[in-house]
This record gives structure tokens, sequence and C-alpha cells, in this order.
């Protein structure tokens, strides 16, 4: 029995492969934009934990030389004789590679080679012979090294004993830096008397790599869950619709002696391996989208966090999994109402032709009730939210309660056209179209979520790139940026510019912690180019001229927002407290930042000597840096004009958004699949529609334009409730997402081409979409119209 | 399964059932009873309403009455659960629908063999025997809607012989058909059913049709006449 009734329900696919291909490639592409993004994720996420297993040097506070150069090993010796609980650490680099020197006794347990596993020889590291640690990339570059494979390690880093590692980067003697343990016994002498050319550096607490690509990941994950709810909207229509059309199927076998559980249990083994079969596609799908888009990402991540990701995917089970997980999770979503619908499907229950609009008009009033409500939610949390959760929240109930809101609107609209109708024709297509619409009602769902997420997401690129242009002609004023190598080039640097007439600009921080936040001091000189080029978000009167007469500060709005301060409120660090006078923009920087002037900065980090500074030119910029070079022998590779920074800031920010540009268009062309597979699945049932029509006078090629009209007309609605959606998804990222995951609120700007240009997409999309469904309808036999009218039918 | 002609095949004692309508309690059937023997052929016939079909339907284990008893092959089918009555419906009852009711995503020959599948009794040379006997040969292959009326119902009644039923209930089984065609299927049908020794309970508003088959049962507002 059940491989009979197993098979019959086979049948209906058999003789239906669009309704399963639209099915499979509906899950499929759901599960794949989900799966490509979680494997983009994973990998990114190995690859940080890959660097904190290696790199976890930020967690620790650190004893660094003061003019910031390399120190002798003898202040580690003298720190642990005089009971300081320290850890020396060298490194440079060998190769292209990141070199890191440990002592593999006195470093923090988990760093290095000491967490790593089989094959360490741990007693020939201890000893200092010669083992050095990467990963395969990594080792291939180290010629002539004698290199352990450690695939944990990160990639363009190896690790080695100290001792090794001075002897490989002929640096003997020498240690950047001394890592100073949580817990140290009491009593200590102070730094300055046992070593006094060394100064304490604050661990990096909440700026490190994880915390701040989480955000990233964040965004990444929201678009993928956006793409897979596009696609079970997709899934959702062709399951119900095959089991609408089953109903007649399922009644037959019921009536034959198939048990109602056991048909039930059929139906989901069916769903299951579909699920299963389609998991599998998208599975594979997703490697391939992740493949093309991961060395962007990498990149992304590189220039936005300096996190270093290998760019090369491996087949991680946490995504794969993942990705089967979601295609079963959205099968049971999509199947559960059908399948539920089934179950109490009575027996004896009459034929119902129009079982799918009737179903739908009764689904309409509660779909509207949950629309509202979750409209109403997200209302609330637009005064309420508070956190990246409640953001998310936010978007979600936003874009579902509008995507259920679309048919009840659709409807309005169209009955309101209805009843202005003039012309038979006319009144016909409105009524027509009306009739259509259940049918078509979540493939529009599904374009106008992609739509609204395409608007969203491009309102905040968009708005981001502007800001951000802005923000280098803002803070990138001088003409030309100078590094140099010596105190002695430093002074012939600023006599040399004395002598041209042009104004030196030091460019000097230090770290600090300010409440409790990590954050850098720039000590500032009183000029126009402050003054002339800066915007504050907020200020108080005089803002600059406080500042340059030592006593106010400005700062960034990262520091602002984490330390909770608002103009005229202290900020304190060392000796010094002054009052916020004003706080300015400061995008895409994750740190806090201080402005005061360079005299009270001098007085509190006098161990702090600039190396960089910036040249306001009026000249010929290349000419200037020509004559620098001969008068002070600084090279052009010391210097850096405004153009070029600008360039590869933009470049690296450009670049940022590759990825949700790349799945926005991904999320579109699925919108697009679905109206084509929902358009020429309803295509055959739509020949009794239309099949009076024809008879009373319509050629079928009239109809067929009318076909495409309609889509057209359809999707241009969908497309303009769609923009007030996105205009709304894109103020709750840029206001509350942005915000709570970036620290800092970007500025919102329209961009009305841009929108046309989508809609002109979204147009394109439906006209492709609806092009051949309407082709076939106006190709139909005349033979297969007529059986609409014979008794045979 | 083997039946013998005289033997009582179905006892309906008292048979009750009430729907539910918008206008309150409707009694379709109220205490009737009646008895079938084994390759008996008896006519329900009665006006729409009259609880022709709903009695059809509670002899075919299609619905649950609320009192009474039927007593096919001296097994009570009012007091089985789904499964039990989805294994009567499988194997003993064979029920002819005016819709004929056959699977469109299946050929013509598996929708043949398919109760006979169900029912664990597929017999391929009885399945060709009924193809045959039915003018079906040509058509085997075929889809359901490739099919005339007559011959779909041609199949759904060769569907239903396939098992070997001891009980055939056919619900107006010409109710679709031209007279002509009509009058074609119900000889394959008697002849058939016949030949098979199963009982054949039959619902029809024809008189011509009542008269062929041995013995009418008139039902008028939920009671036998």
């Amino acid at each position: 029995m059940t491989r009979a009734a197993f098979g019959a329900l086979l049948s209906h696919w058999w003789r239906n492969p669009l309704q399963l291909f639209t099915l499979l490639a509906g899950l499929a592409l759901a599960t794949g934009l989900w799966s490509g993004v979680q494997a983009i994720n994973a990998e990114a996420r190995a690859s940080y934990d890959a660097a904190a297993s290696t790199l976890d040097e930020g967690r620790y506070d650190r004893l660094v030389a003061r003019d910031g150069g390399a120190f002798a090993q003898d202040n580690y010796i003298a720190l642990r004789r005089a009971g300081w609980q320290v850890s020396p650490m060298v490194t440079g680099d060998l190769n292209g590679v990141r070199l890191i020197g440990l002592d593999a006794l006195t470093a923090p347990s988990g760093m290095g080679p000491v967490s790593l596993g089989g094959g360490t020889d741990l007693g020939a590291f201890l000893t200092g012979s010669a083992q050095v640690f990467a990963n395969a990339a990594t080792a291939a570059r180290l010629d002539g090294v004698e290199v352990l494979i450690a695939d944990d390690l990160a990639n363009d880093t190896a690790v080695a004993d100290i001792g090794t590692a001075q002897a490989l980067l002929g640096r003997e003697g020498l240690i950047d830096s001394l890592l100073v343990m949580p817990d140290q016994p009491v009593g200590l002498p102070a730094l300055g008397e046992v070593a006094p050319d060394l100064t304490m550096q604050a661990a990096q607490g909440g700026t490190d790599i994880a915390g701040l690509t989480d955000s990233f990941h964040l965004n990444l994950t929201a678009f993928g869950l956006l793409s897979f709810a596009v696609g079970i909207f997709i899934v959702h229509g062709a399951i119900g619709l095959a089991f609408e059309q089953r109903r007649g199927m399922v009644r037959t076998l019921r009536a034959l002696g198939v048990p109602l559980n056991r048909l039930i249990g059929l139906m989901l083994a069916e769903l299951l391996v579909f699920a299963l079969v389609a998991g599998v596609i998208g599975v594979a799908l997703g490697y391939v989208i992740a493949a093309l888009l991961l060395p962007d990402v990498a990149a992304t991540l590189r220039g936005l966090y300096g996190a270093d990701v290998s760019g090369n995917l491996q087949l991680r089970p946490v995504w794969w999994l993942s990705g089967l997980g979601i295609a079963f999770a959205g099968t049971l979503i999509a199947g559960g109402s059908a399948l539920w619908g089934i179950s109490k499907m009575p027996l004896l229950a009459a034929a119902q032709p129009r079982a799918l609009a009737m179903a739908a008009g009764r689904r309409a009033r509660w779909q509207l009730v949950v629309a509202l409500v979750l409209l109403a939610l997200a209302a609330v949390l637009v005064f309420t939210a508070d956190g990246l959760v409640a953001g998310f929240a936010m978007l979600g109930a936003l874009l579902i309660g509008a995507a259920f809101a679309l048919p009840p609107v659709l409807n309005a609209v169209l009955a309101f056209a209805s009843a202005r109708a003039k012309g038979v024709t006319a009144q016909w297509f409105w009524a027509d179209t009306r009739q259509q619409l259940p049918g078509l009602s979540l493939a529009l769902m599904a374009l106008m979520l992609a739509i609204a997420a395409n608007v969203g997401v491009s309102t905040m690129v968009s708005s981001f790139r502007l800001t951000f242009t802005g923000f280098l002609d803002q803070r990138l004023a001088s003409e030309l940026y100078v590094s140099t190598d010596s105190a002695e080039q430093t002074a012939a640097l600023i006599s040399y510019a004395e002598t041209e007439g042009v104004a030196v600009l030091p460019i000097q921080s230090a770290d600090v912690q300010i409440a409790g936040h990590p954050a850098e001091v720039f000590g500032t000189r009183d000029h126009a180019t402050y003054r002339d080029n800066w915007q504050f978000l907020q200020s108080s009167a005089g803002a600059w001229d406080a500042t340059f007469a030592g006593q106010a500060v400005v700062i960034n709005e990262q520091l602002a927002r984490r330390a909770g301060l608002a103009l005229g409120d202290p900020v304190t660090f060392g000796s010094v407290t002054l009052p916020v006078a004003g706080i300015y923009g400061d995008y895409g920087n994750p740190v806090g930042q201080v402005v005061l002037v360079e005299d009270v900065f001098a007085t509190e980090f006098p161990h702090v000597v600039a190396r960089q500074f910036g040249l306001r030119i009026s000249g010929d910029v290349g000419d200037f840096v020509n004559d620098l070079t001969a008068a002070t022998g600084i090279g052009a590779g010391q210097t850096i004009d405004q153009a070029g920074i600008k360039a590869v800031s933009l470049a690296i920010f450009e670049r940022t958004f590759t990825v949700t540009t790349a799945l926005n268009i991904l999320t579109l062309a699925v919108a697009g699949f679905a109206i084509l597979m929902s358009l020429l699945t309803l295509a055959a049932m739509r020949v009794p529609q239309l099949a009076p029509a024809w008879a009373m006078g319509m050629t079928r090629a009239a109809l067929g334009r009318l076909e495409l009209l309609r889509a057209v007309m359809l999707a241009v609605l969908t497309a303009v409730l769609a923009l007030p959606l996105g205009l709304a998804l894109a103020w709750v990222l840029l206001a509350v997402v942005n915000v709570a995951a970036f620290g800092w609120q970007l500025p919102m700007y329209l961009f009305p081409l841009d929108y046309a240009r989508l809609g002109g997409f979204a147009l394109v999309a439906a006209v492709l979409a609806a092009g051949w469904p309407a082709w076939r309808l106006a190709r139909t036999p005349p033979g297969d119209l007529l059986k609409v009218f014979a008794n045979e039918r | 399964m083997c039946y013998f002609n005289g033997m009582t095949l179905l006892t309906v004692d008292n048979l009750s059932k009430t729907y539910a309508t918008a206008d309150g309690p409707f009694a379709v059937l109220r205490g009737v009873s009646m008895t079938l023997e084994a390759g008996e052929s008896l006519a329900l016939t009665g006006e729409s309403g009259s609880g022709k079909s709903t009695l059809l339907h509670l002899i075919g284990g299609l619905d649950r009455p609320d009192a009474g008893s039927i007593l096919l092959q001296g097994q009570d089918i009012a007091r089985l659960d789904d499964a039990g009555r989805a294994a009567l419906r499988r194997g003993t009852v064979g029920v002819v629908f005016q819709q004929f009711n056959l699977i469109p995503s299946l050929k013509i020959a598996d929708n043949i063999a398919f109760q006979a599948r169900l029912a664990g009794r597929h017999d391929a040379d009885w399945c060709a025997v009924l193809a045959d006997r039915m003018g079906l040969t040509d058509h085997l292959r075929k889809y359901p809607e490739q099919l005339s009326g007559g011959q779909q119902q041609r199949v759904a009644i060769a569907r239903t012989l396939a098992p070997r039923p001891a009980l055939v209930l056919a619900d107006e089984p010409t109710g679709n058909l031209d007279e002509g065609t009509a009058a074609t299927v119900m000889d394959m049908m008697l002849e058939l059913v016949a030949e098979t020794g199963a009982g054949l309970l039959m619902v029809t508003h024809s008189q011509a049709l009542a008269g062929r088959l041995q013995r009418r049962l008139h039902l008028r507002a939920g009671q036998v006449a």
C-alpha cells in the first residue's frame, strides 16, 4: 500500500515537472544564498580564531620602549628579577611573513605554539632548536627555514621560540615588547625604577577584531536571512499550489483506503526528500557563491578592520550543516500549513475548482490583521529599540508586516481601478487581475522584499559613500603627508618647510583609557586647517578657540557614544581634565579619539615624538617633493599626497560593499525567478479563464499582450509600494543597526536616480519573467481553448 | 476470496445520520434498515436529499453514522476507527464515483491496478482481462485527461473490480455520461460484477437503470419508503 500510494503522490511531480523545478529551484536558491553567506562567515570566523590563537597579544597590557623601537633583553631580565610577571616578544618580517618570537615558558596560556596540538616538539621548541610553526600556505613562503605545519595558525604568520626568531630576524638580544600577565604579585617595584625606558601600553579591550567584524557578519547574516525569506516565499507558493492541485488525488487516495496518517506521513517524507535534494544543491550553490564573493569579503575585512581572512574556502561542517538544516526548516515552514490543511480536509469535501482563490480570500483577513500587528510592533520599536537585536527585530517586523499587507493593498488599488474602468476590455482586465492576485501574491511579496532590500541597502551604501567622501575631504585637508625616520630628518623637514612658507601640522598620538574605553589622544597644532575643514556634529561656540587655548578638547562620535559624553562633560586621561567643546563624525574608525592642543599633549606625553606631518602646500605637490628630497634626503617613498590617500581610502570602501551589492542582485534575480515560476505554473489554470474572453472575440495575441501588461503593472505597483518600505529599511539600518554595530550614526541621503534605475531593473525582471508565459498563452492552440466548453474536458 | 450467492453480505440496522447546517441540525438518515445478499444487485433510488448518497458513504466507510450498525461480512463498520475503515475501503468495498476520481498523474494501466496494489492483491492477468473487457487495451499508456468521460468511467469501474471486492458501491456512475454511453458502461459493469460474485449497491436517479438491477430500495426523507 505504502509503495503504491507514494508512487501515486510522486507521479504528480512527474506530470508537473515545472512545479517540481520551481519547488526545488526555489528551495535550492534560498538555501544557496543562506549557506553562501554562512560559508563566508564561517571562513572569516575561523580566520579570526586562528588569529586569536597567535595574535592575542592585544588582550594584554604591554611594556614597550618609549621611542616605540626595540629594547635590550636586559630590561626583561631586570623586570623578572624584580618579580614582574612579563613575557618577551619579538616580531618582524621574514619573506613577507610576520614572524612572532615567544618564550613558551612565560607566554600566556593559549598563545602560539604552547597551545598547538600534535606534531609540536615542545622540548625542541623550548631549547630553541629552530622550530618554526606556520600553516601550509605560509610555510611555502619560508624557504630555507625548517617549518612545522600547524593549520590552526593565521595566514601570513609564523611562530617560533624567541631565540630562534631573534636569530632569523637578525635581532639578537632585542625585544619589541613585554606582555604583562593580568595577575601580578603585590608589592612590585614601580616600572620607572626597574626599566625607566619602558612604558605601559594598555590592552586593546573592546576593539578586538572579532568584536568589530561581528557587526559586518551580522549584516551578512541579515542579508542571508532576507534572501532565504524571499526563497521561502517561492517554496511556499510552489508547495501550496501543488497541494491545492492534489486535493482531489488526496481525497481519492483516502476513498480508496489509504489511512490519513499514512498519507500525511508520506507527504511529509516526500517534502523531506525534496528538502534533502534541494538542500544539497543549495549547499553546492552556496559554495560557488561564497567562493566567488570570498575574495572581496577578505579584502573588505582586511581594509575595514585589518582582519586577515584567508580568501580560500573550506568545506566546513558548520555552514553546510546549517544550509541543510535551513533547507529542512524552510520546507517544513512552507509545507506545514499545507500539510495541516490536508490533515483537516474532510474526506467527503466537495470539489472546489477555485479552492486556491477561496482559500486566499479566507486568509486575507487574518493576514491583514497579522500585518497590522507587525507594523504596529515595528512602530513601537522605532521609539524603544536599543541595540542590534531590537534593531533586527524591528527590521523583521517591518518587512514581514509590509509583505503581508501587500495583497490587501494591491487588491484595494485594483478595486479602485476596476470601479473606474471604462470599456468592456478594461473592466474585464481589472476584474481578471483581481482574480489572479491570490495566485501571484507570494511572488509579488518576494519581489517587494527584494526591491525594498535593494532600496534600503543601496541607500545605506550611497549615504555612507557620500558621507565618507565628505569626511575624507575634511580630514585629509593637507596636500602632502610626510613620515620621517629620525629626529634629524624631522628637524630638517620643519626647517625646510619654514623656508618655503609651508605650514607643518604634526600628527602625534598616544593610547589612553577614557571612562574604561580605549582611545587615542591627538596633539594638534593651532591652524586654520582645522577651523576651515572639520565639521562638528555638535559643538559649543568657539570650540576650536577653546581647544587651541588648552581649555577644552574635541572628541569623535564613537567616544561620545561609548563613554556617554556630551558637550561640556569633562574628559579625563592622565593628569588632564578638560571639557568637551565639540563632537565630530569619524566614520569607519572603531576607536575613540580626543583632539587637544599640542602644548598640553607634549606636557602629558613628553615621550611621544611626532614622526608624521601634514603639510599645507599652495604650489605643485610634485615639485615640492622633489625639492624636499634634494634638500633633506627625505625620499618620495616617505611622502603621500592627499589624492593618493583618498583614492586608497575610497577603494577600500568601494570593496566594502561589493558583497552586499552582489547579494542584492542575487536577491532580485531570485524574486524575478519567483514571478516567472508563478506565471508559468498559473498559465495552465489560465486557459479556462481566458477561453470565454477568446470565444467572445478577443484574439489570442491580445490576450497574451494583456497577460504581459498585467504582470508588468503588478510589478510596477509592487515596486512603488516597495520604495517607502526600502527607505524605512535604510533608516533602520542607518539610525539603529549602524549605531548599535559600529557606534556611529550616518546621515541619510536620498538617491532618486538610483531608485528609478532599480525600478527599471524590476520592470525588466518582470517583463522577462512574464514574457515567456504570455507568449505561450498567446500561442495556446484553439483546440485547448475549445476543450473548456466541451463536456468531456 | 470466495463468496456464496444467497449468503447475507450486508446488514444495515436502524442507521441514523444528522448533519449540522446553517439552519440547524438536519437528519439525513432516520433509522434506515436493509440487507444485501452476496451476488445481489440493489438500486437505491429517491429524490435529491433523500439520503441515498449518505447511506452509500456510510456503508463504504467514508463517513460514520450517529447511530445504528452496518454489518459487512459480519463486521460492524460503524465501530471501526479511521485506519479500520481505510482497510475496509482498500480490500472489501469498492466505490465507483460519479466524478470518476481517477488519479490524473497515473497512466490508465496504473490507475486500473492502483486499488489492487493498495489492497496487496494485484493480479496483472486479471487487470489485463478487465482492461480488455472494458475496451481500454489501446489506452493503457494514456493519461486520464486524454480519455473521454465514458472511457474514464470504465477505467474507474475496472479499478474498483481489480482487487475483487466483496461489495461494489456505485454513486450514480453514469450521471455524467450521455444516454448511449451510459448504457454501454452499465452493461459492462453489471456483467463484470456478476462474474466476480460481488454484491452491488447502486445509487441512481434513472428508473431505467434501477429496473436492470435485481432489487430496488426507495428512500424518502431519510427513511425507507
